[in-house]
């Protein structure tokens, strides 16, 4: 078995993403830990649709506060000129384009960015939270998932099977094995995990992916 | 002047009636939960409940073993049997085993869900609250949340329309009050109380400090007082 790259790092991938000053939404999970991975020199204002902006990191046991939570129920780091409001107002951010970037998890990702990524079959009563409105709301949506299911199938898919979150809104897909565009013209191939070939990923992949021109290794 | 100041959570919770449709503030689980409410509902015994809340939570048992500070969830009311219809976002969380009270009752056909995206229903909640017929939002569309609601294209975008939500109570978890009823919250402690105390005919309170009025800045309070109509000091 070839290595796959850890979640820590598929996140570290992501925050790379972050320009400076931008704000930025964590979905519930793997995307959490980007709160974490934010360079020393840059500014990221991290929003939570429990009504928070511009908390710090993950908190330590000594620092944890159960009234200073993520909304996935993570505690978090207070910092200078972070601010609260109720979950309307949150929202209000969320459609109103007011959120740069959002981090999801998802079960699957279509071959155009359409995202499923809140119910699966055989567990009707699981709910979708705040995921449909962060991806009709949010300027950039970036998945980060697992590049295949438990038994091995593709999360990137030609259709989706489960259950829609919203259409064509994905622009990046960051995997254990790739990192893949959204382009209009289809799913480009950016970046490659270490030892990995182009073949092997598109084995592992249920739609067709296109090498690009200067396609690289993980760029951490 | 009325006294909206309550002993105890019993007592404030005494005549919510089989059948009452009731809010339940906070997120889910910790921070903004009003859990001295909730469990003081689950010994009055109201039955035919519709509980509009953010989650469903995981029931009494393994939510006593995973949060600290102990037993935080919703979870209860639905364990008791109290519970007809849930509104709300996360009914079940698909990252948790399919054991919670809500999901086996749904599964066992005992209890109805209407799932809505959290941030359509924090602004139904507006909409009860503010006198509103409801709004046209994109979220959703396209997706089964869309289906058999009316559609509108605006400016080439397709949204659906949503409808208010109002309830008999709602059970609200703040930081502090003063006599009126006037509200502050603290941290992320706020996220849906604000919006349920003003959607509901009757709002029920419970705080971690109750003080003089006119101790509270102007300036500061979140909830005013006119959408607050008991009171419950609980100190933590």
């Amino acid at each position: 078995m070839k290595d796959r790259l850890d979640e820590q790092t598929i996140a570290l991938r992501a925050a790379r993403e972050f320009a400076d000053g931008s704000v930025v939404n964590l979905g519930y999970g793997m995307p959490g830990l980007c709160a974490n991975l934010i360079a020393g020199d840059k500014t990221v204002f991290f929003q939570s649709e429990n009504g928070m902006l511009g908390y710090g990191s993950l908190a330590t046991d000594e620092e944890k506060d159960y009234e200073l939570i993520n909304a996935s129920d993570q505690p978090v780091t207070p910092r200078p000129g972070m601010c609260f409001f109720d979950s309307a107002a949150a929202f209000d951010m969320i459609r109103g384009g007011h959120i740069d970037v959002v981090v999801l998890g998802a079960y699957q990702v279509s071959e155009r960015g359409d995202l499923a990524n809140w119910g699966r079959p055989g567990r009707p009563a699981t709910g979708m939270g705040g995921g449909m409105d962060l991806a009709v709301g949010a300027r950039r949506i970036i998945v980060t998932m697992l590049h295949t299911t438990k038994d091995g199938g593709p999360r990137i898919v030609k259709e989706c099977t489960y259950p829609l979150t919203a259409r064509r809104c994905v622009s990046l897909i960051i995997t254990d094995l790739s990192v893949i565009e959204v382009t209009g013209d289809g799913l480009l191939l950016k970046e490659i995990a270490p030892g990995w070939t182009v073949a092997e990923v598109q084995a592992l992949t249920g739609a067709d992916i296109r090498p690009a021109a200067d396609l690289k290794e993980i760029q951490l | 002047m009325v006294n909206k100041i309550f002993d105890s959570c019993s007592e404030a919770v005494v005549d919510i009636f089989d059948g009452a449709t009731v809010m339940i503030g906070g997120f889910g689980s910790y921070g903004g939960l009003p859990i001295n409410l909730i469990v003081a509902l689950s010994g009055q015994g109201a039955k035919d409940l519709t509980i509009i809340a953010n989650m469903g939570g995981v029931g009494y048992e393994l939510s006593h073993r995973i949060k600290p500070g102990g037993y935080q969830d919703s979870g209860i009311l639905f364990e008791n049997g109290q519970v007809r219809k849930f509104i709300g976002s996360v009914p079940a969380l698909g990252g948790m085993p399919p054991t919670s009270p809500l999901e086996i009752l749904f599964n066992e056909g005992r209890v109805e869900i209407e799932m809505v995206p959290q941030g359509t229903l924090a602004e139904r909640l507006r909409c009860g609250a503010g006198g509103l017929g409801g709004f046209y939002t994109p979220v959703g569309a396209g997706t089964t949340v869309a289906e058999s609601k009316e559609k509108k294209v605006i400016d080439g975008r397709e949204y659906i329309l949503e409808l208010p939500l109002t309830a008999d109570f709602a059970l609200i978890k703040a930081y502090k009050a003063d006599t009126f009823g006037n509200l502050v919250y603290r941290q992320t402690a706020r996220c849906f109380n604000p919006v349920m105390a003003m959607a509901a005919k009757v709002t029920i309170v419970e705080v971690d400090e109750l003080v003089p009025t006119g101790q509270l800045d102007p300036e500061i309070i979140v909830t005013p007082h006119i959408y607050v109509n008991r009171i419950v000091e609980v100190p933590r």
